[in-house]
């Protein structure tokens, strides 16, 4: 039953043959058989219970919806009213938040159910999920590797089936990586288009929180309910939410794929690269014509990025200082003390070096340099693929270099961390949606394929990745151990 | 050698908005605290700010009141510094693009009119309070002030001596009451100056290191601390010192600036456009509708009471000193169709004695323009005596009834029957022939007498006039 | 481009965070490697670019001026580090 896609076990809650119930208690178990993965920082067993049993009464009196009664997880960077909400960090380890997620909310009111909350990079700040308080997360096609990041313990969690879906936040590949190398479908959507209230922000301007499941169909039912204007959030999109499922099945004859070709140069695997070879050939058999295209400006996207995200996000983390909520240093001897130990000691290594970067990109003398030159970037990026995807429908790439690496082998090269961020980051930058899907693998571990579009054109994607996912079988192989 | 003095001020007015500027908590002053700090204003995890219509329409109104530029784009920015009264370590405030440009204030020294510029006024939210009680060693911080909406008036460094700020600031204080934008209480921090002080040798262009004066909070506290800053400036440079750019603090116990010890070295605040808000556009037809919505303003309502009412000045000045009076007045102008001059004698005397007495604002004046009018109309038409009147005033301010229906029913109406009055006045002719013949051997002052002795014996209620005349006909 | 230990201490007052006299160098280190990347920025022209602080071409909302928050002062304070009397307490503040 845990094998079952989201949309699968929707129906058989319908048709009640078996009860949301049931189907929690499932999940509950499996998550206690796999602690070793550490996908989960907090589980909610009781909480899961309860609502599993409300689900059960509106399936019964037919007032359920697609997600009533469906046991999914919360990447732990969504508040969740009086359920621990950590960030992955010791600074809120102890913070019970007194209020929800608007994202959290839309599944409350849809009826689903929470088993608990995703392990992550700190502060979302991470490639690995090797930054987080809780631990390190293991990638369930090999234990020893890391299952990317930050919403790690998200990738983790469907991968090995112990949520029927989960949600993850991406700011320069947050969903898209930890997707491709768990071989899990993701998506980003376009920047606006979820709510960011309650969901705690690394860099503002970039953060879009979406869906994490097992494949097109599951992330349109999820993406159905996370979507939609938020009045709370003065940055989300008051654009009509279309139905996402309505054009999964169109036919792709015709489509256009733009292939960039700053994509496919140095740094790619190249079995990573015949193994997407293999899913365009796929394409071309459904009717799409392959184009290659140029995007000059992508190779900035890396600089860029690290310049606005962690400039926005040291300021950002400022309101952590063991004042009104999370952690405080014990006697602090004047105020400086108090900020000053309360910071150095809840905060990790990665989430001070951002800080700091941040910090000195904004400071006095260095604001054009970097912070003014960046966002000016920024547009220059954001026009290549306003350009691109005027002669394009969609354009397709990498998610990674390579297959996902082992524990700590990246760790203490914070450099070579970012460098692997090179095919996701631009699309944060510009704002555009998009999604990582299972394509394949290498040496047993699962490879992604990247899908861009244009604004708001999620509906087109997730059309875009069912007709693959009808044609191929990668979304549904089970990692070893897990079946 | 011989001094300039310049001074620039920085004005931070508190918009009276019904919530906060980024959220949806109360402003309301005096409650319990925290109890107004919701999670925006806290800076909890996750949440982010929305901005109130309320502000900008404020903002935008006293652009157009000074005569500024109204930016069709304005962004907020964050101020970063840690402080405890500040949530989120940083202030969401204005910098490159400010929502009011260029403008200007007229004011009034000595008779001469100087036009003081206006460099900028931006929005920005307020932070929260500590309170230094004695917590066991700690202090104490409230945020139900975090993210009441200020409005920061900055001046070109136009003003050449202490008076001018003086009246620069009594000028802003009374337009912001007159746009309703804020209430002007500087008691509760509604209108907070700082003052930037420097001098300079007379003739020199080039301005002279400058010290901002913080934490004054009336107009008396401000003549004084510019002229001690000031003062010592002067004594720093003649004694061969330079003067150090600080923060200094006003004592207005001591009458003296202080260095603010605790400040560390000069911020970097590293300001940059806030990610979580998106620039606010503001075209011609917002624009439009804001402009129909500005009231008179103070100076031209005082040109038009002077040409309309030819009151003289200082009743002017009362009765314009807030939009609230000069519309009462005006209504009971009108109501009563009385001379201009006695219901303006009424409303700066005995109401406004009457109003200051119970502490009450015009708004809240037990009798309104309706009743007062008709006070006015029964003394224009010879009902009742002046002195009468006082009494009846009395009764309106204590009772809800009319003056007629007080009148009426006191048996107030003046008796101008002449019979009555010789009748009368014989009376205390033949009962006072002492007096009499004092009177007439020349003791002008022995009138009074009469006159006193037969309102007395008429109750006050003799028409004044004719007692007059016919007392002098029968003495 | 490198930082000094004493640019990295200056800029951690900045940001009030504290760390460690041994890990000064490693965050000095760190921190020059990011400059490097910064570098490739100058590679391209942008003189005549506007800089762009969100994806969407979007103009501030303006929110109705009604009070729609409650007190939960409760609720909040209950997860505070230190309260009395319904303030927050921090280690006195010299004015």
């Amino acid at each position: 039953m845990h094998n079952k896609t989201l949309a699968e076990l929707s129906l058989g809650l319908q048709a009640k043959t078996y009860s949301s119930v049931e189907l929690t208690q499932l999940f509950l178990d499996r998550i206690n058989q796999h602690q070793q993965l550490n996908a989960y920082i907090t589980v909610t067993p009781e909480l899961a219970m309860a609502q599993a049993k409300v689900a059960d009464q509106r399936l019964a009196n037919g007032t359920a919806d697609l997600l009533t009664g469906i046991p999914i997880a919360q990447k732990d960077i969504f508040c969740t009213q009086d359920v621990m909400t950590t960030c992955g960090s010791k600074m809120l380890a102890n913070f019970s938040a007194p209020y929800n997620a608007t994202v959290v909310d839309k599944f409350n009111q849809a009826g689903a159910i929470m088993l608990g909350k995703l392990n992550m990079d700190e502060f979302a700040m991470g490639s690995s999920n090797e930054t987080s308080y809780f631990g390190a997360v293991r990638n369930p096609w090999n234990l020893n590797s890391v299952p990317g990041g930050s919403s790690g313990g998200s990738a983790a969690a469907v991968s090995a089936r112990l949520a029927a879906c989960a949600t993850g936040t991406d700011t320069g590949g947050s969903i898209r990586q930890p997707a491709a190398l768990c071989g899990i479908t993701g998506l980003k959507p376009t920047y606006g288009r979820v709510s960011r209230y309650g969901m705690i922000a690394y860099a503002s301007s970039l953060d879009q929180g979406g869906p994490m499941t097992r494949n097109a169909e599951d992330a349109a039912i999820v993406l159905q309910t996370m979507a939609g204007f938020d009045e709370k959030d003065s940055t989300s999109v008051d654009v009509p939410v279309p139905d996402y499922r309505a054009g999964l099945n169109k036919s792709l004859a015709g489509l256009k794929i733009g292939l960039p070709k700053e994509f496919f140069g140095e740094g790619l695997d190249e079995n990573v690269a015949a193994t997407l070879a293999t899913a365009f050939d796929e394409y071309r058999r459904l009717g799409a014509e392959i184009i290659d295209i140029t995007m000059p400006n992508l190779k900035l996207a890396i600089p860029a990025y690290y310049v606005i995200a962690p400039a926005e996000c040291s300021a950002n983390l400022s309101r952590f200082d063991g004042v009104r909520y999370g952690y405080r240093c014990e006697n602090p001897v004047d105020l400086t003390d108090l900020y000053t130990r309360s910071r150095g000691e809840g905060f990790g290594k990665e989430v001070k070096r951002r800080i700091l970067m941040g910090t000195y990109a904004l400071s006095t003398g260095y604001y054009d340099a970097y912070y003014l030159k960046a966002q000016k970037i920024r547009r220059l990026i954001s026009e290549d693929f306003k350009a691109a995807l005027a002669s394009v429908d969609v354009i397709m790439g990498p998610v990674t270099p390579s297959t996902a690496f082992g524990i700590g082998e990246k760790i203490d090269d914070p450099i070579a961390m970012y460098l692997s961020d090179i095919y996701t980051i631009a699309i944060n930058l510009a704002g555009v949606p998009a999604m990582s899907i299972p394509a394949g693998f290498v040496a047993g571990m699962p490879v992604g394929l990247q899908l861009i579009g244009d604004y708001f054109s999620e509906d087109r994607l997730l059309n875009i990745a069912h007709q693959y996912q009808q044609v191929t079988d990668w979304h549904n192989f089970i990692p070893t151990g897990f079946e | 050698m011989e001094w300039e003095t310049v001074i620039g001020l920085e004005i931070h007015t508190q918009l009276s908005t019904r919530s906060k500027i980024f959220s949806g908590a109360a402003t309301a002053y005096g409650a319990e605290p925290n109890t107004q700090a919701c999670a925006v204003d806290l800076g909890l995890p996750g949440v982010l700010p929305v901005l109130n219509q309320e502000a900008v329409r404020m903002a935008v109104i006293f652009g157009m009141a000074i005569e500024a530029n109204i930016a069709p784009y304005s962004v907020f920015a964050r101020k970063n510094y840690f402080y405890p009264d500040l949530p989120k370590g940083y202030q969401i405030s204005q910098m490159d693009h400010p929502i009011v440009g260029i403008g200007h204030l007229d004011i009034e020294v000595d008779g001469e009119i100087k036009r003081i510029g206006v460099t900028r006024a931006h929005l920005e939210e307020d932070a929260g309070k500590s309170l230094h009680e004695d917590f066991h060693g700690l202090t104490g911080i409230d945020l139900n002030r975090a993210g009441t909406p200020l409005l920061e008036i900055v001046s070109e460094p136009d003003m050449r001596n202490a008076k001018e700020a003086v009246a620069y600031m009594r000028k802003l204080h009374e337009l912001v009451r007159y746009l309703g934008i804020c209430d002007g209480n500087m008691q509760e921090g509604s209108f907070r100056c700082d003052a930037n002080v420097s001098v300079r040798p007379k003739g020199q262009a080039e301005f002279g290191t400058r010290a901002e004066i913080k934490n004054i909070n009336s107009f008396k506290f401000v003549e004084k601390a510019i002229n001690h800053e000031v003062e010592r400036q002067i004594a720093v440079i003649e004694s061969g010192g330079k003067v150090v750019q600080e923060t200094r603090l006003y004592d207005s116990v001591k009458d003296e600036t202080r260095s603010m010890r605790s400040k560390e070295e000069a911020n970097d605040y590293r300001y940059f456009p806030d990610p979580d808000l998106l620039p606010v556009i503001i075209d011609e037809a917002f624009k439009a509708k804001i402009k129909a919505e500005l009231p008179e303003l103070p100076d031209a309502k005082k040109l038009r009471f002077k040409a309309d009412y030819h009151l003289d000045e200082e009743s002017i000045a009362i009765l314009t000193a807030s939009r609230a009076l000069a519309d009462y007045f005006e209504a009971v102008h009108k109501k009563s169709g009385c001379e201009a001059k006695l219901c303006a004698n009424w409303i700066t005397g005995d109401l406004s004695a009457a109003l200051n007495k119970a502490g009450l604002e015009i708004g809240s004046s037990p009798i309104n323009e309706e009743r007062l009018s008709g006070l006015l109309l029964r003394i224009n038409d010879g009902t009742i005596s002046g002195k009468i009147a006082k009494q009846v005033f009395e009764l309106l301010w204590q009772s809800a009834e009319s003056t007629d229906h007080i009148i009426a029913e006191q048996g107030l109406t003046q008796i101008s029957d002449t019979g009555a009055i010789v009748a009368i006045i014989d009376k205390i002719i033949a009962e006072n022939p002492n007096q009499v013949e004092q009177y007439r051997s020349g003791k002008d002052k022995m009138f009074a007498f009469f006159v006193g002795q037969v309102m007395k014996a008429m109750q006050g209620k003799a028409n004044p006039a004719e007692v007059n005349k016919i007392l002098k006909e029968r003495l | 481009m490198s930082l000094t230990a004493d640019e990295v201490n200056k800029i951690a007052h900045l940001a009030r965070l504290g760390i460690d006299k041994q890990d000064v160098a490693a965050y000095a280190n760190d921190l020059s490697g990011m400059l490097d990347l910064m570098t490739r920025m100058s590679e391209v022209n942008t003189d005549d670019v506007e800089p762009m602080a969100h994806p969407m071409d979007q103009a501030q909302r303006l929110r109705v001026d009604k009070v729609t928050e409650l007190n939960h002062r409760e609720a909040f304070q209950a997860i505070a580090p230190q309260v009395e009397a319904g303030l927050y307490l921090v280690p006195k503040v010299i004015e």
